[in-house]
């Protein structure tokens, strides 16, 4: 090998040892005298290095899911749809049946466990057909949550029995769940853990993630309701779109009272600072507008969001987006025959912005706000996963320490570091010399190995450990093959530079098999696995990506470093 | 030069029936306990299943004087509970997280059955001194040591979800590596190899169901580790058989497998014992909560050594008599091989010719 390759390999390795080094004990900002100190290097390293909740612990939160409330919406939902069911009924003539149907009412308490509605009907013997025509259309005798229906002259009320309220709380919760792990995902927290808690009708859930940034967007973000529809506003066609100063205007000319099909919600302007996260309740909002229910299309034709800025500013961001196939239909359908009418998106019972159709829309739309980027982000991010089906609300809050217990971990850690010196203190006895390569090779693959994991921005836990740990057991093998090989061909009486090169290139086949198959298996597990499986498999491809560097490369720059050094070399130190 | 085996000459093949027996005297041992216990009457499960998996109780203790987490999971360990979380509050200094699992049967000792997981926490914090009584706080009961201030069932942290999704993955990883061996070197191999990874996890887990060590999600990420540490075996043997294949065309597979084991040997003691040792260490001071994961790679270490010698290259031997291309050079990799070898013998002759 020539001299000017030798010293390019040389300086590829100190290049890349450096920047290591530079990465896992260097600091992240600006540099000062402190850094070089013990008590700096520490501190710079524990600030590196993601750790898991099991090796560094984190936040505990407990939440509950309201499930009153969704019960209650739902409720409210099947009330209206059923007067609107029962009112807008046509014979198959397509003749209005006109059936006499008072207004309907309904009760909801969640102290007493009651959701129930009824329907008043003025004429007992119309009763059955009202009753029919309703449950064609309105869920209300699912086998799994059926609806009790006791009936009386002056008509028929539904009510949810126990067993079905907590069949579909359940669901609610176990919903909210999925959508919850969804959100944290996305976000990028590492390696949560999110289990339900409490009894099975309690409806909580415990959510332990590892120190995130800002523990508080995340539990906004988590918080979120996310509800998106698109509704049609009741108000005059375009040029004058019809507000409210006050809700109470708002409800006079309902007269008095919101009917099934009408809802009164606040408009906010987007000139107004309202803040996706946060709501800013202190200020009442000045506009208030009467829509139509039910919505034309609901935040589950979604498809993508995203936060967008038109003016580029920071604080100005709003949120594009697209719907799905069969909402756009359906969207299209309303725009068509709706033109010059008013359109609002509303999030969460809120009007966010309303604007007049100009022509058929299919499948975008926005929602315009002030927005900041970050209040944007979160809420495209929440619209994607999907709302959640009730409110929640955070019951315990606290920091913990450790999973493992920071005292096993510490035996962990003695215990691995008194088995690595061990390691290294029998490489440097059987192999003399060469040994010293072998620790060379093997502190260098630990090294790069966590520096890479710094640059993907990884967590390190127990089985992301675990991998780190395969990872030098097999820097150490790669090791030992080679140098038993060496000492193989050396046996053969071959010279040494001979020996060295055989034994490296008859090594390389074995190491190179030995590796490509646990890195395929490991990137599987990678594309298959999930939490602790993932951490194994991101840190044990790594580790034998750079172990084909240091174990191979390093070792044998070293080695041809010796022999052209002493090119009369009569003994090999192996 | 120091050496401590050269020259070894032990026909392995030729005691592949021993070998083959003793791996299926484990596995059936594993299978009577797993079967026995899942399915006698009052008996355990199957496995020995940590709060990871099961789910269980969250006490949260709040203490005048707080014990090291160390000194609580002994406590618990007092009355029985090998498997415990214990997590520092570090916000409320003096509050301490203790995880429980499900105790099955043992919760009948309880007065209050629902309340189990609080009465066993209980029993073992007593060894600091007695809890304050009734509706009084920490600080009025002068008396006290400690207060349970709450409790809560928790489900599981992996749950079912999760547990298959691990397996699919493993299954899925496994068929890779068949694959990619089946590529490198041949099908007869591939299986080989394969199968001795399932070999050695299914003896691993014959140790965990045997003895009743707990599994947690430690033990599934040493699990992958020994499936990693197994193969990585296996292929340094295959690819010795490979290499002398292309050298001697006429010796049997048999013995060519023999001397592939003999050759390799050096190697194997040095990687195997290094690692073993490691890992005894772990064992020995690793700590309680480590226990899982030391035990799981402290028994896979040693099978994934003997299921080398002992399963795939028996059964990559046996099956190529099967399918009678047992000699040498019928086989597709054997060419491989062979220009492999030469190819780096070539490389290392014009090497020498340049100086």
């Amino acid at each position: 090998m020539s001299k000017t390759t030798l010293w390019i390999r040389t300086a590829v390795i100190l290049v890349i040892t450096i920047g290591a080094v530079w990465l896992v004990f260097g600091p992240r900002g600006s540099i000062s005298m402190s850094d070089f100190s013990y008590d700096g290097i520490k501190k710079n390293l524990a600030q590196n290095i993601n750790l898991g909740l099991d090796l560094k612990g984190g936040s505990h939160l407990v939440m509950r899911v309201k499930t009153e409330e969704y019960l209650k919406k739902l409720t409210e939902n099947d009330r209206d749809a059923a007067y609107l069911v029962a009112k807008e009924a046509k014979d198959e003539n397509g003749a209005p049946k006109q059936f006499p149907i008072g207004e309907v009412s309904s009760v909801t308490d969640a102290k007493t466990n009651t959701y129930s509605f009824t329907l008043p009907v003025g004429d007992p013997s119309k009763l059955q057909d009202v009753i029919d025509e309703v449950k064609k259309k309105v869920d209300l005798a699912n086998p799994n949550f059926a609806w009790t229906e006791s009936r009386t002259d002056s008509g028929v009320t539904w009510t949810l029995p126990l067993a079905a309220q907590k069949k579909l709380g359940e669901q609610a919760s176990e919903q909210a769940l999925r959508i919850i792990e969804g959100r944290i995902n996305q976000f990028g927290v590492k390696e949560p853990t999110l289990q339900p808690i409490g009894a099975a009708d309690s409806h909580q859930i415990l959510l332990q993630m590892p120190g995130v940034d800002d523990p508080e967007r995340v539990k906004n973000l988590i918080g979120l309701e996310s509800r998106l529809e698109l509704m049609k506003v009741v108000s005059s066609p375009y040029p004058t779109l019809q507000t409210y100063a006050s809700r109470e205007e708002a409800l006079q000319s309902l007269g008095g009272k919101e009917p099934p099909n009408r809802k009164i919600y606040p408009y906010a302007e987007r000139d107004e600072d309202v803040t996706a996260t946060k709501k800013d309740d202190t200020k009442p909002p000045s506009r208030f507008v009467v829509i139509e229910t039910p919505a034309i299309v609901d935040g589950n034709e979604l498809r993508e969001a995203s936060a967008v800025s038109r003016t580029g500013s920071n604080d100005d961001y709003q949120i594009a987006f697209a719907l799905k196939p069969s909402g756009a239909q359906k969207f299209g359908d309303w725009t068509g025959k709706n033109i010059n009418n008013y359109m609002a998106v509303v999030l969460n019972d809120e009007a966010k912005s309303i604007a007049y159709i100009k022509s058929q829309i299919f499948d975008r739309g926005e929602i315009s706000g002030r927005f900041t980027k970050s209040s944007a982000d979160d809420l495209a991010l929440t619209l994607k996963s999907g709302a959640l089906p009730a409110p929640i609300e955070y019951q315990e809050e606290r920091t913990v320490g450790p999973s493992l217990g920071a005292d096993s971990i510490r035996a962990g850690v003695s215990a691995s570091i008194g088995g690595l010196v061990f390691v290294v203190l029998f490489m440097l006895f059987y192999y003399r010399g060469a040994g010293v390569n072998a620790v060379i090779a093997l502190v260098l693959n630990m090294l790069l190995t966590i520096a890479a994991l710094i640059i993907f921005d990884s967590t390190l836990t127990l089985p992301g450990i675990a991998g780190l740990i395969l990872g030098i057991g097999m820097a150490v093998d790669s090791n030992v093959l080679i140098f038993e090989r060496i000492r193989e061909e050396l046996r053969d009486g071959k010279d040494i530079p001979t020996s060295v090169s055989l034994g490296f290139d008859r090594a390389f086949l074995t190491i190179i098999d030995t590796h490509l198959t646990t890195i395929i298996s490991s990137v599987i597990l990678w594309m298959y696995g999930s939490g602790p499986i993932k951490g194994f498999a991101v840190t044990l491809i790594l580790g034998l990506l750079i172990n084909l560097f240091s174990a191979v490369f390093v070792s044998r720059t070293i080695f041809i470093w010796l022999l052209q050094r002493k090119r009369t070399m009569q003994k090999l130190s192996i | 030069m120091f050496e401590f085996f050269t020259d070894i000459k032990v026909d392995w093949m030729g005691k592949r029936k021993a070998f083959i027996a003793l791996s299926v005297v484990i596995l059936i041992a594993g299978l009577v306990s797993a079967i026995g216990r899942q399915f006698s009457e009052g008996g355990t499960d199957a496995f020995n299943l940590g709060v990871d998996f099961q789910g269980g109780t969250v006490v949260i203790a709040k203490f005048k004087q707080k014990p090291t987490s160390d000194e609580i999971r002994t406590a618990l360990v007092g009355v029985g509970i090998s498997d415990s979380v214990i997590q520092d509050s570090t916000d409320k200094g003096d509050e301490v997280l203790i995880k429980v699992p499900t105790l099955g049967k043992r919760e009948q000792e309880c007065p209050n059955i629902d309340e189990a997981g609080r009465c066993f926490v209980a029993r073992a914090l007593s060894t600091f001194g007695k809890e304050a009584e009734g509706a009084k706080s920490l600080a009025e009961d002068e008396a006290s040591a400690y207060k349970i201030v709450g409790t809560e069932t928790v489900g599981p942290v992996a749950g079912a979800a999760l547990r298959n999704q691990a397996v699919i993955a493993t299954l899925l990883g496994l068929v890779g590596i068949l694959l990619f061996i089946a590529f490198r070197y041949d099908w007869t191999y591939a299986a080989g190899a394969v199968i001795a990874v399932f070999h050695d996890v299914l003896v691993t887990l014959a140790f965990f169901s045997v003895f009743q060590w707990e599994i947690n999600l430690t033990v599934i990420a040493a699990l992958l580790t020994l499936v990693g540490f197994s193969v990585n075996d296996s292929i340094v043997i295959f690819d010795r058989i490979r290499e002398n294949l292309g050298l001697d065309r006429n010796k049997s597979l048999y013995d060519l497998t023999n001397d592939s084991i003999n050759q390799t040997m050096s190697r194997t003691i040095i990687t195997g014992g290094l690692v073993f040792l490691s890992v005894l260490a772990l064992v020995i001071f690793g700590g309680e909560v480590l226990r899982g994961f030391s035990l799981a790679l402290f028994v896979g270490v040693i099978t994934g050594t003997f299921s080398t010698i002992a399963i795939a290259s028996p059964i990559a031997i046996w099956w190529q008599d099967k399918l009678g291309a047992a000699k040498a050079s019928d086989m597709p990799s054997a060419r491989n091989a062979d220009e492999l070898a030469s190819a780096s013998r070539r490389s290392v002759i014009r090497r020498g010719a340049a100086r």
